[in-house]
């Protein structure tokens, strides 16, 4: 179990720092969806399934996607 | 980072090791895992037998704390209000040309559509036996609508039908709340109906009747949203 929670954990600050470092801003809205992926998988394995809905439907689908409209309509590339 | 040095930096530093202290100190101090407080271990222990949902998150969110989600829902009408405020300031007709999805893609929209759709009544309408509930269910709507404009970027999804049905999920909590007075019950929201057997559908009493309306008001106001945002970036 532990072990389990560590490796998501680990994925999760991968996809954070991915957010952070990558300049091609359609990659880190895929990484930001990613760290709420994570997040989702750690909330069912901590045995809260009602939030881990909740972070499946708006973290991972509709803050991405939002996120990609807001993008379209400006810049791609940050610099 | 150049200007660190700087007295503003320097300040900034400063501000930032209390704060990094302080949090550290507090969260230290916190039990966390241990019940400490006595509501908890009451909704837990009584919760079942008092609002008559297997569910015991939402014989919290519907039930005992019914009007703290009231404020829940108005604080989201709000935002989605505002949303719309905003991007209706400027109305222009852009002319864009938008470009057609895949076959692959809109053939997988289609079908998975309903689906979601099916799932997000499933998950709002069994709030109160399994996980889930009207955010949850409306929140799978909502990325059900958005599927559609990925799928089919010219389509859209009427506002009007969309604003009605959140208004109507607002009224219709608002009045189950009321309803309870006229029956004869002392305070707002108060679960008047039969509680029924425990597990079975028809359940809990109004706890399930609120979640569905939170799940169609949810479910229509991040429709709205999608589309009011869609139709700002053509």
């Amino acid at each position: 179990m532990i072990f389990v929670v560590s490796v998501v954990v680990f994925f999760m600050l991968g996809a954070a720092l991915g957010v952070f470092y990558l300049r091609d801003l359609l990659g880190a809205v895929i990484a930001s969806s990613l760290v709420s992926l994570m997040a989702t998988v750690l909330f069912f394995l901590l045995q809260a399934p009602d939030v881990a809905m909740a972070e499946a439907a708006i973290g991972v689908a509709l803050v991405t996607g939002i996120f990609v409209i807001a993008i379209r309509r400006t810049e791609r590339y940050e610099e | 980072m150049k200007d660190l040095r700087s007295p503003r930096g320097i300040i900034a530093l400063v501000l930032l090791a209390v704060i990094a202290a302080g949090l550290s100190l507090t969260i230290t101090e916190i039990p966390f895992g241990s019940p400490d407080t006595k509501v908890g271990s009451y909704y837990v222990e009584n919760g079942r037998e008092e609002t008559g949902a297997a569910n015991i998150v939402t014989s919290v969110v519907t039930g005992y704390r019914a009007l703290d989600t009231l404020g829940e829902v108005t604080v989201l009408f709000i935002a989605a209000m505002g949303l719309s405020a905003v991007l209706a300031i400027e109305k222009k007709k852009r002319k864009r040309e938008v470009e057609e999805s895949s076959l692959v893609l809109s053939t997988g929209c289609r079908a998975l559509f309903p689906f979601i759709l099916l799932l997000g009544a499933y998950l709002f309408i069994h709030g109160h036996l399994t996980p889930g509930g009207g955010f949850q269910g409306g929140a799978v709507i909502g990325s059900a609508f958005l599927l559609v404009y990925l799928g089919y970027p010219e389509r859209r999804i009427s506002t009007t039908g969309t604003d009605v049905t959140e208004s109507l999920g607002g009224l219709a909590f608002v009045i189950l709340g009321l309803i309870g007075f006229a029956v004869g019950s002392s305070y707002f929201l108060s679960n008047f109906l039969p509680k029924g057997e425990l597990y079975s559908l028809f359940s809990a009493g109004i706890l399930p009747l609120i979640y569905i309306a939170i799940g169609l008001k949810v479910g229509a106001e991040f429709g709205g949203i999608i589309d009011r945002m869609m139709e700002e970036t053509r």
